[in-house]
């Protein structure tokens, strides 16, 4: 199914301004946006100071991710579903002006020896630049999917799916998992090695292939997971968000359910940087996104754990915090967020881009985008009343 | 025999709010509407053959979620959502 519309959104007459004024260009950073109820494209001018939005595209939609291919600048891969109809992928080659559904969306085999059959999808990710049109999709239950056509056609990948201690490790059945359902995330691929790859679940911990998803092995030593009986346990974690850095592959950060990790290759052990974060606001959280170039800079925003698990701010006061040392110290960004606010910054929708100095993005729970074009250090509101944002990417 | 679509299906048949397709089971009906309306199924029924939860067909007044159950004689079929009496947002 092809749904279409009449001009591309890099068209400067498909966008409406955000604010007073309208950017006098949009050569700046574009960011997809996925939202409980359909997705919005925003532009910036080169100086990343006006922006301006699309009308909504697929409004009334989940969309849980909407992601561009980095390799080729134009393919977008959006996963959707609605409250009634079953999940798919869309995908549009011509950077968001039409769109078509995969011919075969992913789905388990007929007849899977489990009975799974996917709820949603929930990740998407392109695979190596070596592999043209791959991507791997993660879903819920926590099923792993790839594509070679640029995301028309997926299979299962049968040495994840079907893996004999997949029962062991995922949440299955998920019925006592997170409440939208267990989810498989975070899928990073090594940039050396196609071969290479990393997942996480929420819950079930971060898991290696270095044969191409043929064969898994957990890596969550050095992981609390304080919700077990037993935390010292190979599997059962709960990552919320994994990343790999480009530049140093070796280098995997990972905010966690229960802190904020640092591992650094071939170690096997996850070491707690968030121990260094400021007591009175811990390590827990949903995002960590990355410094394109450096790799000791990331940022996380900060969420109140305790109690019940708001998953608000700690003490209502929205702050990023940035290290610029890998962890061993971390700073402060809050110049420009509102002093007190109850919302959540999910896993998928904190961003950077890749101009210097980097700019930082996070979509929120109550429907706004904030930017910082100084690396966190000033915030400012570019676009508010969306829905629920579910992911914040960088086109 | 007539289908009549649920308005979040029309964007798989032109926004056409009932078609013509053939079955002697619901599951071959909607194999059908798929063959001529590729992508269709995939929303409303599971790569288990399970009719997903959010979705009911109508054979005249009788929900049905058994997808073996047979069309003999049936004229109409209602594809429709389900609506549960309540919602979230």
């Amino acid at each position: 199914m092809t749904i279409g519309t009449e001009t591309p959104w890099s068209t400067r007459a498909d966008f409406e301004a955000v604010g007073a004024e309208m950017p006098t260009d949009l050569d700046g950073p574009k960011l997809l946006i996925g939202t409980r109820k359909g997705a919005w494209i925003l532009a910036a001018d080169a100086a990343r100071e006006r922006w301006a939005v699309t009308p909504p595209m697929f409004l009334g939609q989940i969309i849980q991710h909407l992601v561009l291919d980095w390799r080729d600048g134009r393919t977008m891969l959006m996963a959707t579903k609605t409250g009634h109809l079953g999940p798919t992928v869309f995908r549009s080659t011509d950077g968001g002006c039409t769109w078509t559904e995969a011919n075969r969306p992913p789905k388990f085999r007929a007849g899977d020896a489990h009975g799974r059959s996917v709820r949603t999808v929930f990740w998407l990710a392109p695979g190596h630049a070596d592999e043209p049109g791959a991507w791997y999709a993660g879903a819920s239950p926590q099923g792993l999917f790839r594509s070679t056509d640029g995301g028309d056609t997926w299979d299962p990948v049968d040495g994840w799916n079907d893996h004999p201690n997949w029962g062991t490790w995922a949440e299955w059945p998920d019925v006592e998992g997170t409440p939208d359902g267990s989810m498989l995330h975070s899928i990073l691929v090594d940039p050396r090695d196609a071969r290479h790859l990393y997942l996480a679940l929420s819950g079930g911990g971060v898991f290696e292939s270095s044969d191409a998803g043929g064969d898994w092995r957990p890596l969550n030593a050095g992981c609390a997971a304080d919700f077990l009986p037993d935390p010292d346990v190979p599997t059962g974690h709960d990552p919320h968000c994994v990343r790999l850095h480009p530049q140093r592959p070796d280098r995997l950060y990972q905010q966690n359910h229960c802190g904020i990790y640092r591992m650094d290759r071939p170690a096997e052990r996850w070491q707690r940087i968030g121990d260094n974060m400021p007591r009175d606001v811990g390590d827990i959280g949903f995002p960590v996104e990355l410094h394109p170039r450096d790799p000791d800079t990331a940022w996380v925003f900060p969420m109140d754990g305790t109690d019940v698990w708001p998953r608000t701010s700690p003490d209502g006061r929205p702050a990023v915090y940035v290290t610029r040392d890998a962890g061993d110290s971390w700073s402060r960004l809050d110049a420009g967020l509102p002093p007190r606010a109850w919302f959540t910054v999910k896993r998928q929708a904190m961003t950077v881009d890749d101009r210097d100095p980097v700019g930082v993005y996070f979509g929120t729970t109550g429907g706004e985008v904030w930017a910082s074009a100084d690396e966190g250090a000033h915030w400012s509101r570019i676009v508010g009343h969306l829905p629920e944002i579910y992911s914040v990417e960088m086109a | 025999m007539k289908v009549r679509i649920a308005s979040p299906l029309r964007s798989y048949t032109g926004n056409a709010s009932a078609v013509v397709a053939d079955g002697a089971t619901v599951a071959e009906l909607i194999d059908d509407l798929d063959h001529r309306f590729p992508g269709l199924a995939f929303r409303i029924v599971d790569e288990q053959g399970q009719l997903r939860q959010h979705m009911v067909v109508w054979i005249g007044q009788e929900r049905c979620r058994d997808l073996s159950t047979a069309l003999d004689g049936v004229d109409e079929v209602v594809i429709m959502q389900a609506l549960s009496g309540g919602c979230i947002g």
